[in-house]
């Protein structure tokens, strides 16, 4: 169980004289939740950024470790290549399509796993034909699965907010992911969304052996979550281990509520 | 608020409109003949046109506070079209007329209203060809008529040189185009938005200099004359032939560019475009190559105008630097914008509104700038997503199944 998808060492990220992040080092275990936290400024989203290959580190290594396959070093990739290797995210501040809808959002996310190019599309032969009905069908599994098939032909702007999150899982699915990197999933959600977002990382989790990486302010949900914990101050990891020992831990509770407790 | 108290708002609007342009309406001062000419039926014209601006106005900020727009669908004339419609007998009759109509044109219509129809058709091929970029890609292209030029030149000096004729030219100059396509997307591919638009509108003017200063490729500011019609078979039409000629096909062409938009549209492709447009940062997340995207979109849009280019050479039979300025530019992205950014049918009726109309309204040639400026004004207020505004596609849902329709 405890393979490795994710490996991490001694990660720069430089901006100027800012070290926004300096020398984290983090592993991710395949089927393993691993939560990332921090307060605000951290670093926490420039370390998924850097991830994701919308920055190339300063130095460092990042390997990603596609199930049963050599490992990758993906330093300085372009975003869509890191997503092609199997790593897919979603965004803190909510980036869909918003005029485009339910369906379409997640029928692009399926673009990684297709090939039909712009020859195909004009001819459309038989091939492109039933990918396209491919594409459809399988969208539509995904926003069932994730619980949006009601929203399908809506566009994504007029979604209630709770559920602009959940399409931007269910988009980060659609591109086959063996990692899926989810930037805050529940800022913004109410308690009893925050629930449901729960059971569904569970499920996804459980059902599709995703292994998941989280950066996350909901205590309650890294808390319910989380197999092992990692905590970012000002650009530096300041302590590791499973969410028991972290919240228990000193430095944790200095960098969040400050000297005087 | 009722329409009688928006009148009464208005109505106050139009007086204060009178009282204010006053000295320059309806005063008008003779310096020569030192005469003063009380004007009176200007305050009449200034208070009409102002009360009925500031009317409707009021009524569309009311209904944007309401949240309820013009929807044509819901509204009196709409209801009876779409119940119509559902008829078949009634659409394919509809549809059949329309095409009867246009193969019939020609031979019914005046030579010169023949002419000026295969403008517009031309202008549409190039709006069809500047929404793939600006309404799916959304990448702002001021600088398009460049690659119309370069179209209708590839045409007129290949034919100058070696006698290739309409119909080898049509496919080169859609791919000479393409590959300028590739020569200007490649600097431009990590700009977007203003400095994207800036850098387009920068080449469009440098092809336009060359093609004004290379006087042994391009015979300078003077043009290429005596470019040949093109020709059936080897057989040559006379001139009222030909003007027929050439309007059947530009109708074949404008045809096959819309069958080629309609599929690229809703196909991969093309719904990665319209990502793009969306979000960009969010759409190479998804797996796509943005590079690979671009490109594509430069290409296909400069093919397109490419081909307009050939054409319009042939119909003219005589082009000069002078037809491909900015201003041309201009007009074809008002024809995307008026008609509706993204929308196929949009850019149809654009393109007859910008290009039709001023030929019909000559007599009023000298406020055609005007009225285009108030017109974009008063779009841009009512209606920003253009006349006919895109709609995406939707998909039927069966149960547990999800199909196309």
């Amino acid at each position: 169980m405890n393979n490795k998808v994710l490996e991490i060492k001694n990660l720069l990220m430089q901006f100027g004289g800012l070290k926004a992040v300096n020398n984290v080092s983090l592993d991710a275990n395949q089927s393993e939740i691993t939560a990332l936290i921090g307060p605000n400024g951290a670093g926490k989203t420039t370390f998924f950024n850097c991830l994701t290959g919308v920055y190339a580190p300063t130095s460092g290594d990042i390997n990603v470790i596609p199930p049963g396959k050599k490992p990758l070093k993906v330093n300085g990739y372009k975003a869509n290549k890191i997503t092609n290797i199997g790593v897919a995210r979603t965004f803190q501040n909510i980036r869909l399509f918003q005029n485009m809808t339910v369906l379409e959002n997640v029928m692009i996310g399926r673009h990684s796993v297709t090939k039909a190019g712009l020859w195909n599309a004009i001819i459309r032969d038989k091939k492109s034909r039933e990918e396209e009905e491919q594409i459809i069908h399988d969208s539509y599994e995904i926003l069932k699965k994730i619980g949006l098939a009601e929203f399908a032909n809506e566009f994504a702007m007029n979604l209630p907010y709770g559920a602009q999150r959940l399409l931007e899982i269910a988009r980060a699915l659609a591109t086959d992911p063996f990692l899926l990197l989810l930037d805050e999933p529940a800022a913004g959600m109410n308690p009893q969304e925050t629930i449901g977002l729960i059971s569904t990382i569970e499920k996804l989790k459980y059902e599709h052996n995703l292994s998941i990486l989280l950066i996350e302010h909901d205590m309650h949900l890294v808390m319910n979550l989380s197999d092992k914990c990692y905590v970012m101050d000002y650009g530096k990891l300041i302590a590791k281990g499973t969410p028991n020992e972290i919240t228990n831990n000193p430095d944790v509770i200095k960098a969040y509520l400050g000297d005087d407790f | 608020m009722k329409n009688i108290d928006i009148l009464k708002k208005a109505s106050i609007n139009g007086l204060l409109g009178v009282l204010l342009t006053f000295p320059i309406t309806v005063v008008k001062v003779n310096t020569i003949d030192k005469i003063i000419t009380w004007r009176w039926y200007m305050m009449g014209l200034v208070f009409g046109v102002i009360t009925i601006i500031s009317f409707l106005w009021i009524k569309q900020n009311e209904r944007q506070k309401n949240g309820t727009t013009f929807d044509f669908k819901k509204s009196k004339i709409g209801m009876v079209y779409s119940k119509k419609m559902e008829n078949p007998l009634f659409s394919k009759g509809l549809l059949l007329t329309i095409i009867i109509l246009v193969l019939i044109y020609p031979f019914i219509a005046s030579p010169y209203a023949t002419s000026i129809m295969t403008s517009a058709i031309i202008y549409m091929i190039l709006g069809l060809g500047l929404n793939i970029i600006v309404g799916l890609g959304g990448l702002l292209n001021l600088g398009y008529a460049a690659f119309f030029g370069i179209g209708a030149y590839t045409f007129a000096i290949l034919n100058q040189n070696f006698g290739v004729s309409f119909w080898f030219a049509l496919p080169l100059g859609g791919i000479v185009s393409g590959l300028f396509g590739v020569l200007i997307g490649l600097p431009v591919l990590r700009l977007k938005g203003d400095y994207l638009a800036i850098v387009t509108l920068g080449f469009g003017e440098m092809i336009r200099i060359t093609t004004e200063n290379f006087d042994a490729l391009t015979n300078g500011p003077s043009g290429i004359a005596n470019i040949p019609k093109p020709s059936l078979f080897g057989h040559m039409f006379g001139y009222l032939g030909s003007i027929r000629y050439i309007y059947l096909i530009a109708v074949a062409l404008v045809l096959l560019i819309v069958f080629l938009v309609w599929r690229m549209e809703n196909s991969r492709i093309g719904r990665s475009w319209v990502a793009m447009r969306e979000d960009d940062i969010a759409c190479e997340s998804m797996g796509i190559d943005l590079t690979k995207s671009k490109m594509t979109l430069f290409i296909v849009s400069a093919f397109i105008a490419g081909i307009a280019g050939v054409l319009f050479a042939a119909k003219t039979t005589f082009i000069n630097p002078q037809s491909f300025t900015v201003w041309e530019s201009i007009i074809i992205l008002c024809i995307v914008v008026l008609g509706g950014k993204g929308s196929v049918r949009g850019v149809i009726l654009g393109s007859f509104v910008l290009i039709l109309l001023p030929e019909y309204l000559r007599a009023f040639s000298q406020y055609r700038m005007l009225i285009f400026g108030f017109l974009l004004i008063v779009m841009m207020v009512f209606r920003p997503g253009g006349i006919i505004q895109n709609v995406r596609k939707i998909y039927t849902i069966k149960g547990d199944e999800i199909s196309e329709q």
